[in-house]
């Protein structure tokens, strides 16, 4: 990762854009429709990390951003602590917890590894759905006396807002920094071939564990900062699958191994869930659509959009990541 | 008096009730070739497997510049020194020569960053003959190619001794020289191998000593004619006792 | 005490059936190195088919085995050349996102069709009593049928040509085509053949258990579980898991709730694989 890259530049200037466009224009509703697509763009992106850069798909990605936003509430709730600093703390604990569940689980070759990460959705859904100091699966709501800290209601969702840019402004960078660093090479070369890899002195063991860990941190951040911005918790939003899909959806979509491929993938994606949405049939159509998109992708363009677009244009690989 | 690299003693392996290595025992020196060789089956890979950490042994020690490397993880192996090239080659697809080479020399006994490892990786690459396919992508490579890729990525490494797998296997005579010639520069520039091989004329010009392992035992060891004219070799592995002669000559 | 044993002996003959539908997933996986992720839905085509069947042609759900698994088997050959094919030998990430998705397709549509309600399969068969508790004769039967086809699967697998020669490609895919076989033929009819087991363990389960669109993944677990329990590509062995499986769940299902029985049986299955894959390499295969 360089200053002197243009796509160091390229990043910023979109960031910039997502920062400032509903600050400029005062429009509520621009600021609710990208703040759905800033959290896809979180997601999918820290998802890349294990999926693209390590070749290890994480099924139930979506374990972070929940168990992120019951943590946070947690502390925002029962012990009143400030949102921000609570999502930040509920970050940290989520990336601990990972760590460690990662040296163990991270033992599990590709597919069983891939397996197991539902297990471990299911598993921290089922607990949590049954632990009364989180209200069980009734979810945990929260008054609105929660919003003083930021001048009440109203403000919420344009403070809120601003964290998740500055999350996603994180995720992508961290992507960036990764990709161009010995790590990231790490990684690549386990993803190719795991056991050459590691004859060629890549320790793999370790290396996955902390890309996984990597990969839920920022997610478990956006699970407080939105937890709170809905003033609800529970288990079934929290720890939803298809959302987990969606996002392996929208990485495949948009080119996984990219920088720009989740960002790309999560602009398309949301722009066709809105669409689907008007429509009465959405709901039950909705997995058969995303399903269809994940197979023609992965049979026809592996790449996504960014794969097609190297293909179409080579020159492109030296400028975009 | 040339120090002892790599000391085996009593190797063995056994998968279930298969013994693929006996109490095999051997030592590789400083700057020397030691040559493995044995019928198909004999045990070599398995042999390899067991020093560098793809699993470990039933029974016996593996000790490399005189500290116990029994059982240690590969990652951990190429660090201290000991590098190795696979049978059947394991390039990383879709990453180009560079790249490949650059994980060697990150990861390598010598623990480069990225920008000291680009600039060794090119060296290597250089050295071995494949400077003009740096930016190739290793699976777009001839067999040839990806047979000196192996090779180079070990020496990213930096290593002391250097394992070679059956190198020269489905080479054409032509590649087969110049892969020798790139062996001898190795050895030159203070590198010691090991290395199993089934070509008779590779292992007889090059090899310093020769160890024989036929059904996971150690059958012979010595100075390649010694060896070749041993009875009990030429009977395991030779079969008519004309080749070992004709070898001899040549 | 008797109690647990009556419960472990129920676990038997459920086991058997679980057994059944894990042979469809372990055939594939054995022959083809494929996790089909589309076990789940394969079961679940299963049961609405002989519900389907059963609610309108009346017949006995026993002889609705027949068409069901053929179904299955033209359904697993449609998966397997629209998407399996071009992903055999490719990375598993692709493999297993390629099944994924058709997967989604499927239970996409189930739910499209027969929303989440909750479906049976009526069956009246005399039980067996014996010292007060009952083994009811659907779980008979169906533990009956469960044997049964496995063992014509495995006449099928090791006295046929066709079965043959599905073995011949599992163990060595270059060999057998330089032998004359047309391998991804014989891989499709594999596919087929796991789908169409995967099928008839699922109408077996519809007999006993009250079903819906997305039990289907409940099964799957179990199915993943016993693969590793039997080891892959052996039909007795997928069999003797489901048994052991069944065995375990009777024994520990009358202490905890019906809910954690899937987390238990996720947190088995890892711990077995992490016991299993400790050495670098992973199942060697012939290339």
């Amino acid at each position: 990762m360089s200053i002197r890259k243009p796509f160091f530049w390229l990043l910023l200037v979109m960031i910039g854009f997502f920062a400032l466009a509903p600050r400029v224009t005062g429009d509520f509703m621009l600021l609710q429709d990208l703040s759905v697509v800033v959290v896809s763009i979180i997601l999918v992106s820290n998802l890349n990390l294990m999926i693209g850069y390590t070749g290890y798909v994480n099924f139930g990605n979506i374990v972070f951003f929940g168990l992120g936003g019951y943590i946070g509430i947690n502390g925002l709730y029962y012990w009143g602590w400030n949102p921000f600093l609570s999502a930040l703390f509920a970050g940290a604990v989520v990336g601990l917890l990972t760590l460690l569940l990662g040296l163990g689980v991270l033992r599990l070759r590709g597919p069983f590894f891939a397996l197991a990460t539902i297990g471990v959705l299911e598993a921290t859904k089922a607990f949590v759905s049954n632990f009364e100091p989180w209200q069980g699966a009734e979810g945990i709501n929260l008054p609105f006396s929660v919003f003083d800290s930021v001048g009440g209601l109203a403000n919420v969702g344009w403070y809120v807002y601003a964290a998740l840019v500055g999350v996603m402004a994180a995720s992508l960078f961290l992507s960036y920094w990764v990709k161009t660093s010995k790590f990231g090479l790490g990684l690549f070369a386990i993803r190719e071939d795991e056991e050459a890899a590691q004859v060629l002195g890549v320790k793999a063991p370790l290396f996955k564990a902390l890309v996984y860990a990597m990969s839920g941190v920022l997610p478990a951040v956006t699970g407080t900062l939105v937890a709170y911005k809905e003033a609800v918790i529970d288990p079934e939003k929290a720890f939803d699958l298809h959302r987990s899909i969606e996002a392996i959806v929208m990485l495949m979509l948009g080119g996984q191994g990219t920088i720009a491929g989740p960002i790309l993938g999560a602009v398309a994606y949301e722009q066709l869930r809105s669409y689907l949405l008007t429509s009465e049939f959405f709901s039950h159509f909705h997995l058969i659509i995303a399903g269809g998109l994940l197979l023609l992708t992965v049979l026809f363009v592996p790449g996504g959009v960014m794969g097609w677009l190297y293909r179409q244009c080579p020159a492109l690989r030296s400028i975009l990541e | 008096m040339t120090r002892t690299l790599l000391e085996v003693t009593g190797l063995s392996k056994h998968f279930g009730g298969i013994r693929a290595v006996r109490e095999v025992s051997f030592e590789v020196r400083e700057g020397e070739i030691l040559g493995l060789i044995g019928p198909n089956g004999a045990g070599k890979s398995t042999v390899f497997n067991l020093v560098n950490g793809v699993f470990p042994p039933s029974e016996g020690k593996v000790a490399f510049l005189g500290t116990d490397i029994t059982g240690w993880p590969p990652y951990r192996v190429v660090r201290a020194g000991l590098a190795r090239t696979h049978q059947i080659v394991r390039p990383l697809n879709d990453m180009t020569v560079l790249e490949n080479c650059t994980v060697g020399a990150c990861f390598g006994r010598l623990d480069l960053p990225l920008g000291a490892a680009r600039g060794l990786a090119r060296e290597v690459i250089d050295f071995v003959g494949l400077g003009d396919r740096a930016d190739v992508l290793a699976g777009h490579l001839t067999i040839a190619g990806k047979k000196r890729l192996e090779i180079a990525r070990a020496l990213c490494a930096k290593p002391t001794l250097l394992l070679f797998d059956e190198v020269l296997a489905g080479l054409n005579p032509t590649e087969v020289e110049r892969m020798l010639v790139v062996f001898r520069k190795i050895r030159e520039s203070g590198v010691a191998i090991l290395m199993i091989e089934h070509l008779m004329h590779a292992i007889m010009s090059l090899s310093d000593r020769v160890v024989v392992l036929n059904f996971g035992e150690k059958l012979a060891e010595g100075k390649p004619h010694e060896v070749v004219n041993d009875p009990a070799v030429i009977e395991a592995y030779l079969g008519d006792p004309d080749i070992a002669k004709k070898l001899a000559e040549d | 005490m008797r109690g647990i044993i009556a419960s472990m002996f129920d676990g038997v003959l459920v086991g058997a059936v679980y057994g059944l539908a894990a042979i469809g997933l372990s055939l594939i996986w054995g022959v083809m190195d494929v996790i089909n992720l589309t076990h789940g839905a394969l079961i679940v085509s299963g049961m609405f088919g002989v519900y389907l069947l059963v609610a309108g042609l009346g017949i006995s759900p026993y002889l609705a085995l027949v068409p069901v698994a053929a179904a299955g088997f033209l359904i697993g050959l449609a998966i397997y050349w629209a998407s399996v094919h071009r992903m055999i030998g490719r990375p598993h990430l692709m493999s297993l996102l390629a099944t994924f998705a058709v997967n989604m397709v499927l239970i996409g549509l189930g739910t499209a069709i027969f929303s989440t309600s909750p479906f049976n399969v009526n069956v009246a068969l005399p039980g067996i009593t014996w010292g007060g508790y009952t083994f009811t004769g659907t779980k008979i039967v169906a533990a009956l049928a469960a044997v049964v086809i496995a063992g014509l699967l495995y006449a099928f697998l090791y006295r046929t040509r066709e079965g043959k020669a599905i073995r011949a490609v599992a163990s060595n895919r270059r060999a057998a085509e330089l032998m004359g076989i047309h391998s991804s033929r014989v891989l499709a009819v594999a596919f087929g053949l796991g789908a169409a087991i995967a099928a008839a363990g699922g109408a077996l389960i519809a007999t006993l258990f009250t079903f819906d669109v997305l039990r289907g993944s409940v099964y799957e677990l179990k199915s993943f579980v016993i693969c590793v329990l039997g080891g892959l590509g052996n039909p007795l062995g997928a069999l003797g898991g489901g048994i052991l499986l069944g065995v375990l769940e009777g024994g520990i299902a009358p202490f905890i709730s019906v809910s954690w029985i899937p987390v238990i049986e996720f947190a088995l299955f890892v711990v077995i694989l992490i016991r299993f894959s400790q050495g670098l390499f992973v199942r060697g295969r012939a290339k």
